[in-house]
């Protein structure tokens, strides 16, 4: 079919036979993949699964077979990926047409045509966005048909900056780099900060040109020199090019987070605590290396749909979702809570850790940032902020 | 006057050893054996990989060891702390229940979603199970005619028919359950969910809910508040329930399944075991290191014992 690489169409289905008593329900799932090449980088350290996110929601497919062969449950998972400069629009509607559950993995302008798309044409399917952090998709442009296991970049920034309360690192400095990604990171940031009285003393751009690999000792000092004295220096390079470069590499010995050194991510391979080691260990064994953090949220979306489908006994899109967004459901997610949707954006609630490469630093909300409804709302757009009335 | 101190008034009665409390230090790989009289760490010997679930054969001649990261359970001489053997176990044993028969060992292997049985006489595995993703809780009926394996991500209790070997029944229970217990001479079972925050009660004929006992500390979050280990007092008319990282213990009515007290312990309080005549209770608690002994009439925590990193399994041996 047109513009769609069937070529790389891996029916990783699991179809498991009904042997419990309770009425069959059949659970189709389509994992749509927008592939997006990725941006240059200095380095070229860092492996890049082809399988971030799909291995995730595989996961999640063998954990809701597994429950579901006990309660006469089939589902069943295709990915299907969208080539570079291919019709997105075509894909979203062929999959539109034949299942009721979408996981959306895409640049969030991608994700919101597909959700409007599904709205313009009627139809009933429940999306899930497990890869676009864009707070925005959970502010002005929500949707009530699209929900959000992964973290907004507003939550991964609150977690950094009730990091920094905790230790008064009150004087930050941020280098941010040209990228979209950054600059949006960046934006985050700066918000974050500003929501948690911290002050953002200095700032630069990252404009080096130059092959940090040779030298990153000479010209990150000089570069760094200038925003005078701080607590700790952001570095917002969400592609990962020249952030590495700048750790040890300042003027003044500082701690770097952020993009690197001190991150918060929906999940990372160093989380071992509330029974994660479990998880880490059966994602190892099935995809032969480590959990990211959109493995994560593609796993997340895919238990989510296994619990709504457990608790209702129903395959209907819009019962799920209804059980979703209710104050029943939740989901044990290893973040030591249960993890629940904000009805009023249809984003996952959920902790954030706050990881170096080697050990959990921290879990966000940290103790002593409370909420008179829920901790776990002091990480991005809380109720009364969102501006979403879709959910209305 | 001076009095002449006869030889007879240096009556030196033999201390009768006293009784034990075993613990499981999961990220120490050894055990903590507590004397119940100092209150002190009397012996600490070292285990396989992880040790976690614990529990003693019923003459207490050996003590069973899920060594969870070195696939194996172990088998343990108590008197002298020497391993006699392992057990084929399947991979990853956490937790596991010993069949009133004195002989079958049936244990969750949470890595591979299967409940194995083995023979502990003839060392060979007997049965493998499919049930949910990753079993933790294990529970056996007094008659010995059902074996529950609790999933934690799949969130239900497995009934095992002993006989047959096979699943008999799957209820649904809050999220992750974690541990399971048959009281009232097997009539009703208690299974924990952590997440849920809910201990779910049912009835053992018609594996129906028939209760649904619910925390709530005061200026505690409430997602703080995670049932995992519950034991219950003579007669089963209370449990003691562990609360996790809420730091409590719960004291529930198991006639009314109402909540009369908590008791605050150490961090991440997980499982527990009773003293000889249940007087006494022994909390294990994973955060910070150490165990608190809980007076049970008075309902008070009135000592706490330094053991390993992370205890988590607890079992009581006499020693007379």
């Amino acid at each position: 079919m047109h513009g769609i690489l069937r070529g790389l169409v891996v029916a990783f289905g699991l179809f498991v036979s009904a042997a419990a008593a309770q009425t069959p329900v059949a659970v189709e799932v389509t994992y749509l993949r927008q592939v997006v090449p990725p941006p240059p980088t200095l380095s070229n350290l860092d492996p890049r699964p082809e399988d971030r996110g799909p291995a995730g929601a595989a996961l999640g497919l063998s954990d809701n077979a597994t429950t579901g062969r006990f309660l006469g449950q089939d589902w069943s998972l295709e990915l299907v990926d969208v080539a570079p400069g291919a019709d997105w629009a075509a894909a979203v509607a062929d999959r539109l047409a034949t299942d009721a559950f979408v996981l959306l993995d895409a640049p969030a302008e991608q994700i919101l045509a597909a959700a409007d798309a599904a709205q313009a044409a009627g139809s009933a399917a429940l999306l899930i966005n497990v890869s676009a952090e864009a707070t925005d998709l959970r502010a002005g442009s929500c949707r009530a048909n699209l929900l959000h296991t992964v973290p907004s970049l507003a939550m991964r920034a609150d977690a950094l900056a009730q990091m920094f309360v905790k230790k008064r690192w009150e004087e930050i400095a941020l280098i941010a780099g040209q990228n979209t990604s950054d600059q949006a990171y960046a934006a985050a940031l700066r918000a974050s900060l500003a929501k948690f009285g911290l002050g953002l003393e200095a700032e630069t751009d990252w404009t080096f040109d130059a092959d940090m690999r040779r030298s990153a000792a000479a010209e990150v000092p000089l570069l760094t020199q200038p925003l005078g004295d701080y607590d700790v220096l952001l570095v917002a390079d969400e592609v990962h090019d020249f952030g590495r470069y700048i750790l040890y590499n300042t003027w003044a010995p500082r701690p770097v987070a952020g993009s690197e050194g001190l991150t918060a991510e929906g999940w990372a391979p160093v989380v071992e605590q509330w029974g994660a080691a479990q998880l880490q260990s059966r994602f190892q064994e099935a995809s032969g290396r480590q959990m990211l953090p959109r493995d994560y949220a593609a796993w997340a979306a895919m238990r989510s749909l296994g619990e709504a489908v457990t608790r209702t006994g129903s395959a209907d899109p819009a019962t799920l979702r209804d059980y979703m967004l209710g104050p029943d459901f939740e989901l044990a997610g290893f973040l030591g809570r249960p993890l629940t949707f904000r009805p009023w954006n249809g984003q996952l609630r959920q902790p954030i850790p706050i990881v170096h490469p080697r050990a959990l630093v921290a879990q966000a909300p940290l103790e002593g940032f409370l909420h008179q409804v829920n901790e776990l709302d002091t990480l991005g757009l809380d109720r009364g902020e969102a501006g979403c009335t879709a959910f209305e | 006057m001076k009095l002449a101190a006869p030889l007879a008034a240096c009556l030196i009665a033999t201390p009768a050893l006293a009784d034990e409390i075993w613990v499981s230090n999961e990220k120490d790989n050894t055990l903590s054996v507590i004397d119940i009289e100092t209150l002190e760490v009397v012996r600490t010997i070292p285990t396989g990989e992880r040790p976690r679930g614990i529990t003693f054969a019923q003459d207490y001649s050996v003590l069973y060891i899920c060594a969870s990261d070195s696939d194996a359970v172990q088998v343990m001489d108590p008197e002298t702390g020497e391993i006699l053997h392992d057990l084929p176990s399947g991979e990853d044993p956490e937790q596991f229940v010993l069949h009133p028969d004195n002989r079958r060992l049936y244990i969750a292997n949470e890595d591979d979603a299967i409940t194995t049985v083995v023979d502990t006489e003839t060392r060979r595995v007997i049965a493998q199970i499919d049930v949910g993703i990753e079993p933790e809780g294990m529970a056996v009926s007094p008659d010995g005619r059902i074996v529950i394996t609790t999933s934690e991500t799949t969130n239900m209790a497995h009934w095992i028919d002993t006989e047959s070997q096979t699943l008999m029944a799957n209820t649904l229970v809050d999220s992750r359950p974690r541990h399971a217990e048959f009281i009232k001479d097997g009539t009703e079972l208690w299974v924990s969910a952590e997440i849920g925050g809910t201990i779910s009660v049912f009835d053992v004929a018609t594996q129906a809910e028939i209760a649904k006992i619910d925390f709530e500390i005061p200026s505690i979050n409430p997602d703080r508040v995670q049932p995992v280990g519950f034991e219950f007092t003579e007669g089963d008319s209370h449990a003691f329930v562990a609360l996790g990282p809420s730091n409590h213990v719960a004291v529930v009515n198991a006639e009314t399944y109402e909540v009369e007290e908590y008791i605050l312990v150490g961090r991440r309080v997980w499982h527990m075991a009773f003293n000889a005549d249940r007087s006494k209770l022994f909390t294990t608690n994973g955060v910070s290191g150490d165990v608190t002994m809980v007076d049970v009439a008075s309902r008070k925590a009135e000592k706490t014992i330094k053991v390993g990193r992370f205890p988590w399994g607890a079992a009581f041996r006499p020693t007379d």
